[in-house]
């Protein structure tokens, strides 16, 4: 489990060297997830790794059980928003409208867009 | 000064009180949602963090002094980004399966979700520096910060936004998502990543672990997507 965390933080801290280093329009994080990626595939030509089995492995149990707390990690930001409650001014009740509208409206059309070419696709392969 | 005041004073100046009282909110919230069957609108997230806020308000903590205890919960969000890298192997077959449906999907949602806030907000005759803060909102915080700053906005109100979004979708995509009839939890989760970033995804990962994956990659490819795209459609609601 140590070994499994060190390894996401080594990921971490390389993706942000990478990510200020270039100035990505990607967070560091995000840099590094690309990088663990791409080491479980150069992994997996020298040790017993595939998709079936890496959620046996540390590195498996390790992020699963992160992943599985994602929600609790946004908490503290969260809070902050208490220290910010000053800028939501008179146009307050607007801008959460158009977080409303836009939300749903972007939820729907990504899903359904996804949906449209998914089933375009199966459909040309069946033909 | 009593004995319990002095014992407060202490503890409240001390890492240990406000991680503590985080995670313990966190466990008693997140069995809420469980004893509702996982129902939407009883996010775990929104109830901790009214809940803490109303403590820090009536403690009169301040957010700086809560952040010694919490940053610790906080800093593993950096780590648990990463960790999205194992599921993406995992379910590889199924993202090769959809790479087509995924990038139209990026560019009409990414799109969507500035062009419609942007419209309903200029409708309402919100001024620029607001407008440049709210388009970046669907995007993961750090980068709409960075975004929102190079157009003229405040990042500190662009944060707000941000968090907002992720409420906000992390509630209404299983209901909305129900009501279209969409079963496919690729499209499911690929939706609640890009318009609701981490708290979209975090929800994902509750419902399905096909969901969150597909989730974790909308969120990334749309940071990029937004930074790329924005200054076009900036360009157009910018006086």
């Amino acid at each position: 489990m140590i070994e499994a965390f060190a390894l996401l933080l080594l990921c971490q801290l390389a993706g942000e060297i990478l990510s200020h280093g270039f100035g990505l329009p990607m967070p560091g994080p995000v840099v590094g997830l690309l990088l663990l990626f791409a080491g479980l595939f150069v992994a997996q030509r020298f040790v017993t790794l595939s998709p079936q089995t890496i959620n046996d492995t540390a590195l498996g149990r390790t992020t699963g059980g992160l992943l599985q707390h994602l929600s609790l990690l946004f908490v503290p930001a969260g809070v902050g928003v208490i220290d910010h409650l000053g800028l939501i001014n008179s146009y307050g009740p607007v801008l959460f409208l158009a977080l409303l509208v836009s939300t749903a409206l972007s939820l729907a059309v990504t899903a359904l867009v996804f949906t449209w070419v998914k089933n375009r696709q199966t459909g040309r392969m069946a033909s | 000064m009593t004995p319990a005041f002095d014992l407060w004073v202490y503890l409240s100046s001390t890492p240990l009180l406000w991680l503590t009282v985080t995670l313990l909110v966190w466990i008693a919230a997140d069995r809420i949602a469980l004893a509702s069957g996982r129902h939407p609108a009883v996010n775990p997230v929104l109830i901790s963090i009214v809940t803490l806020g109303a403590i820090l308000l009536l403690t009169g903590t301040s957010f700086a002094a809560y952040f010694q205890g919490a940053q610790f919960v906080h800093f593993l969000l950096g780590p648990a980004i990463v960790a999205i890298a194992v599921p993406l192997y995992r379910n590889l077959d199924k993202v090769k399966a959809n790479i087509l449906p995924m990038a139209a999907a990026l560019v009409a949602g990414s799109v969507t979700a500035a062009v419609s806030a942007l419209g309903v907000a200029a409708l309402f005759g919100v001024p620029d520096n607001v407008l440049a803060s709210l388009a970046p909102k669907s995007v993961t915080a750090g980068v709409a910060m960075g975004i929102a700053e190079q157009f003229g906005g405040q990042p500190a109100l662009t944060a707000v936004l941000v968090i907002t979004t992720g409420l906000i979708g992390a509630i209404i995509v299983t209901p909305l998502m129900n009501a279209l009839g969409l079963k496919d939890y690729a499209a499911r989760g690929f939706a609640a990543g890009l318009s609701a970033h981490g708290i979209g995804t975090a929800r994902a990962f509750v419902v399905d672990e096909v969901a969150g994956t597909f989730a974790g990659i909308a969120m990334a490819l749309n940071a990029v997507m937004t930074a790329l795209i924005l200054p076009l459609i900036l360009y157009w609601f910018l006086k």
